[in-house]
């Protein structure tokens, strides 16, 4: 905003901030807001001073629903959050509950929800790959990144019936075994993987524009994103090596081999960068699963709690009795209060769930990483131009179902 | 919540290898043990309870604490445990280190006629929003606290829907006001 000597007075730009900074809306409906998110910026010049976040647009009450809810129907309530990554949230709560009700998880079963969960991820991620290129203006990418995306949901579909709310996960173990046939489709799917994140970095990391857009950008340092409380990509973008799989292992996560990728700078190409090796960390991990399946129950044995067999209701009354009192009272959680943390595809995810002893929680609570993530962006934000903010966006994979809950 | 377990700051003496306070909590205890009004240690997790005027000393002390070294707020979270129980309110910190990896949870109990409680913001910025969030589905409020608004429902949404006695549908269509 300097001014040159020979413009006439009245045509000088006078550097008054209370002047001219511009108050505009971005959202609700704005394409990259990814859902339904509003920010209220203000704008001096194009440069960000203040953005408000205004969120709620898609609060349907879910953690109030819980309390109403049995634990077991409280597994399909959990896909609708991140809508994204809905296995992940699955695994969450009924990892809650099985803590609560102190439950060994087959060996089989663990496998299953590692696999299936990493899958998720990569679906989550390639998501977000195909977004935020299409926010940046990299349109290509997008068909790509979909076309990878069928190839799993396909596979979800095959396990558990459903492509984007699964409820494959049960409190005790699985809703049912993988059907015959899928080992050798998922290897196909893991086979081709490597080769098309290889045509994203050729479609994308390659690209001068792409570059541009998110080097540099919304900065954050390390003790910053601690002190916000970011998590997942985002913190491992700042250059923190904290993954919960690594820190609080789960399901099994101890066994497996896999790096942590992190990027020292913390901006939004780091993030990429951080996702897309994530990725290909997403696969190994997978490929090591599959490995490891051996035939076995898929189902903890324990009859008030696991729903039973088709075939035993036929032949066993006790079975017919179990599967009766389970759906029609639930069952009863024994009082106490947890917290369980998984690393979802967007970082902590959390279920604070608290029980009075009954069939229903008398608390269930979400740390949702996309609304923690979110609540940086102000701070993101500031001092960076309009056309970034969409990009800063992007590079925190928010997911507004998880936020507004 | 049933009543109190291991109140005291002395751990029991009767107490099996496995029960034994974990080391966090025989720190804190030799340390603090004036803060703590009740320690559970249920499904290895850890709780303390603690008084709520002291919530800010206690969270700036465990931030920088070298045995505990809980620098990251996962998570601030309300419950409402009936509306006979007394006190009737509490508010669950869940608290992570980034390098010790380890986790602890604070709680905040508190009586429907003082719902006041310091804001955590000064010491982590996270805060804001998780704090926000209890302040509209529950009303308690934060004291401090930077930008006390509505995050998830209407601003002019009456009262607070986490509450028990709160219907789950909600008292009239909020369209036709």
């Amino acid at each position: 905003m300097s001014t040159a000597a020979n413009i006439p007075p009245q045509f000088e730009i006078v550097d008054r901030p209370l002047d001219t900074q511009m108050t505009i809306s971005m959202g609700p409906q704005h394409p990259s807001t990814h859902g339904v998110l509003r920010l209220e910026l203000v704008l001096d010049g194009e440069m960000v001073v203040k953005t408000t976040p205004d969120i709620g647009y898609l609060h349907t009450g879910m953690e109030k629903l819980f309390e109403y809810k049995k634990y077991q129907q409280g597994i399909v309530i959990t896909d609708r959050m991140d809508y994204l990554n809905p296995l992940g949230n699955n695994l969450a709560y009924v990892m809650a509950a099985e803590k609560l009700l102190s439950m060994e998880i087959p060996e089989r079963a663990q496998v299953i929800r590692v696999l299936m969960c990493e899958l998720q991820r990569i679906a989550s991620h390639l998501v977000w790959l195909g977004t935020h290129a299409l926010d940046i203006g990299a349109m290509t990418v997008f068909f790509y990144c979909f076309r990878e995306r069928e190839k799993i949901l396909n596979l979800i579909e095959a396990a558990s019936g459903g492509r984007l709310t699964p409820s494959y996960f049960r409190i005790g173990g699985l809703m049912m075994d993988l059907p015959a046939g899928f080992e050798n489709r998922c290897k196909q799917f893991l086979d081709d993987f490597l080769k098309a994140v290889g045509e994203f970095h050729t479609l994308l990391s390659g690209n001068r524009i792409f570059q541009k857009r998110t080097q540099g950008i919304g900065r954050i340092s390390a003790e910053a994103a601690i002190d916000w409380g970011l998590s997942g990509p985002c913190l491992r973008g700042s250059g923190v090596d904290l993954d919960v799989r690594r820190a609080n292992p789960y399901s099994g996560y101890e066994n497996y081999d896999f790096e942590v990728p992190t990027e020292p700078d913390g901006d939004v190409w780091a993030r990429y960068m951080v996702r897309m090796r994530e990725m290909k960390e997403s696969h190994k991990i997978a490929t090591q699963a599959l490995s490891r399946l051996k035939p076995g129950p898929v189902k903890a044995d324990d009859p008030k709690v696991v729903l039973p067999d088709r075939e035993a209701m036929k032949k066993h009354m006790d079975a017919l009795i179990h599967h009766f009192l389970i759906i029609a009272e639930g069952f009863n959680v024994p009082a106490g209060e947890v917290y369980h943390p998984i690393e979802a595809s967007k970082g902590e995810l959390g279920v604070y769930m608290k029980s009075d002893g009954g069939p229903k929680p008398s608390r269930v609570h979400f740390r949702g990483p996309s609304f923690v993530n979110l609540s940086a962006l102000p701070d993101l934000a500031r001092g960076e131009m309009v056309a970034d903010v969409v990009a800063i966006i992007g590079s925190l994979d928010i997911v507004l179902g998880e936020i507004d809950r | 919540m049933p009543g109190p377990e291991t109140t005291e700051p002395t751990p029991e003496p009767s107490v099996s290898s496995e029960q034994a306070p974990s080391p966090i909590v025989a720190a804190l205890q030799r340390e603090h043990p004036e803060w703590l009004t009740e320690v559970i240690e249920a499904y290895g997790e850890v709780t303390f309870v603690v008084p709520q005027e002291l919530i800010v000393t206690v969270c700036s002390f465990l931030k920088g604490w070298p045995e505990g070294r809980f620098d990251f707020l996962a998570d601030i979270c309300g419950a409402d445990r009936g509306v006979e129980e007394e006190p009737r309110f509490e508010v669950n910190y869940h608290l992570f280190s980034t390098t010790k990896h380890h986790r602890v949870r604070i709680k905040v109990l508190l009586t429907e006629e003082d719902m006041h409680v310091q804001s955590v913001t000064s010491v982590w910025r996270t805060a804001n929003w998780h704090e926000r969030e209890t302040y509209d589905l529950f009303g308690v409020i934060f004291d401090g606290h930077p930008d006390l608004r509505r995050i998830l429902l209407p601003e002019d949404w009456q009262g607070h829907a986490l509450r028990k006695d709160f219907p789950l549908r909600g008292y009239e269509p909020y369209s036709l006001k």
